[in-house]
């Protein structure tokens, strides 16, 4: 029976990791990309709520792991791993990335939906995890929650419906 | 570094500041809707960001949000997000035309426009008043009018910001309206989120460094 267990939230950049029956889940993703690292045969899965592509972009000593690409998937592989799970059957699913405002301006930082996609593809592709479902672009806020036990990865949005990838 | 140096004497001058902006922005949306309309004392605060989505009524509440991007001496991001039902409660009677909805995604292309020349007009008297105030150059751009879930919205503001910090100092007011059947409630606010290296202009202009 799905939505037995409950649901552990995910903040902006942050991450954490589930068990079935519980969920994992994100709200309001806008620019920002949510990476949801899966085990094919356990039923142990972990979310990262990327803020920024890579963190050479961040300007201090500290730096908040879940918040950029470059550190976020890495840090939840190693998580994952901790945990029991082999690397190697990691699946991706990936949601997010919009740009919420159309603008002239070619300023990068309007573009930091895609950035952020592109950067995520990029380490996802470094540490060989295949990416099974994606919904990202557009110009719409996503709210996601993923079940490990059905490995879908539940999308809703304010104009665009829902949907299960 | 960001997080240390602000006391709370900082935070008194931007809550002033916010006081001031947001007073000529009151008095602007009070003259073009003809209805009394009341601004709260600001809020100041450094807060994360998730706390920053719950100013805002949580990250999924559904907004009508317009952002500006600030150039000139001070930069960062301004919002002003209205919950849809009050959007299209202003912005009907703005254009006098009772099927304007901004619910469905699909507004009017008049409806659009209004909402964002309503979002011009307010940002434009709340900056005016700030650049009088402190003598700084200040840029609004194009207002852009996104209805959507508010953390998507406001996450974007916050792009610069997260470059140097998890945490934003905003300066919150709260829109109501008097004399309306829920009593005056919270119908909207303006988020004005200075970028982490406007701070020094914006203190040192105000004689605090």
């Amino acid at each position: 029976m799905i939505g037995q267990g409950q649901v552990v939230k995910v903040g902006i950049a942050d991450m954490n990791t589930v068990k079935a029956p519980d969920t994992i889940r994100t709200s309001g993703l806008g620019s920002c990309v949510g990476v949801v690292l899966y085990d094919e045969r356990s039923q142990i899965a972990g979310l990262v709520h990327v803020m920024l592509p890579d963190s050479s972009l961040g300007r201090t000593e500290t730096i908040n792991i879940a918040k950029f690409a470059d550190t976020g998937i890495p840090a939840m592989i190693e998580q994952l791993k901790l945990e029991g799970v082999q690397p190697f059957r990691l699946r991706a699913k990936i949601a997010g990335g919009a740009q919420m405002f159309q603008f002239t301006s070619g300023k990068d930082t309007m573009r930091i939906g895609p950035r952020n996609v592109e950067a995520v593809k990029e380490y996802l592709k470094k540490f060989s995890i295949p990416i099974v479902a994606e919904d990202t672009g557009g110009s719409s806020g996503r709210t996601i929650e993923f079940n490990p036990m059905t490995k879908l990865l539940n999308i809703r949005t304010v104009n665009q419906g829902v949907k299960d990838i | 570094m960001y997080k240390k140096n602000i006391t709370s004497i900082h935070l008194d001058v931007l809550k002033e500041i916010g006081n001031i902006g947001a007073a000529h922005a009151a008095t602007a949306l009070s003259t073009l809707l003809n209805k009394k309309i009341e601004m709260t004392v600001p809020k100041v605060e450094m807060v994360s960001f998730d706390d920053m989505m719950d100013l805002a009524g949580g990250a999924e509440n559904v907004v009508a949000g317009i952002y500006l991007r600030i150039d000139g001496d001070v930069t960062g991001s301004m919002f002003f997000v209205l919950p849809v039902e009050q959007a299209n409660h202003f912005i009907q009677s703005l254009v006098q035309d009772s099927t304007v909805d901004f619910q469905n995604g699909e507004v009017s292309e008049l409806g659009a426009s209004a909402m964002q020349e309503l979002g011009n007009i307010l940002s434009g008297s709340y900056l005016s008043a700030l650049s009088d105030f402190t003598s700084l150059r200040i840029y609004p751009s194009v207002p852009a009018l996104s209805v959507d879930m508010v953390g998507a919205i406001v996450s974007f503001g916050l792009v610069e910001v997260s470059h140097i910090s998890d945490y934003v100092i905003v300066i919150d007011t709260a829109i109501t309206e008097e004399n309306t059947t829920n009593g005056g409630s919270v119908k909207g606010h303006f988020f004005l989120l200075p970028d982490p290296d406007s701070f020094e202009a914006i203190f040192t202009a105000l004689g605090l460094q």
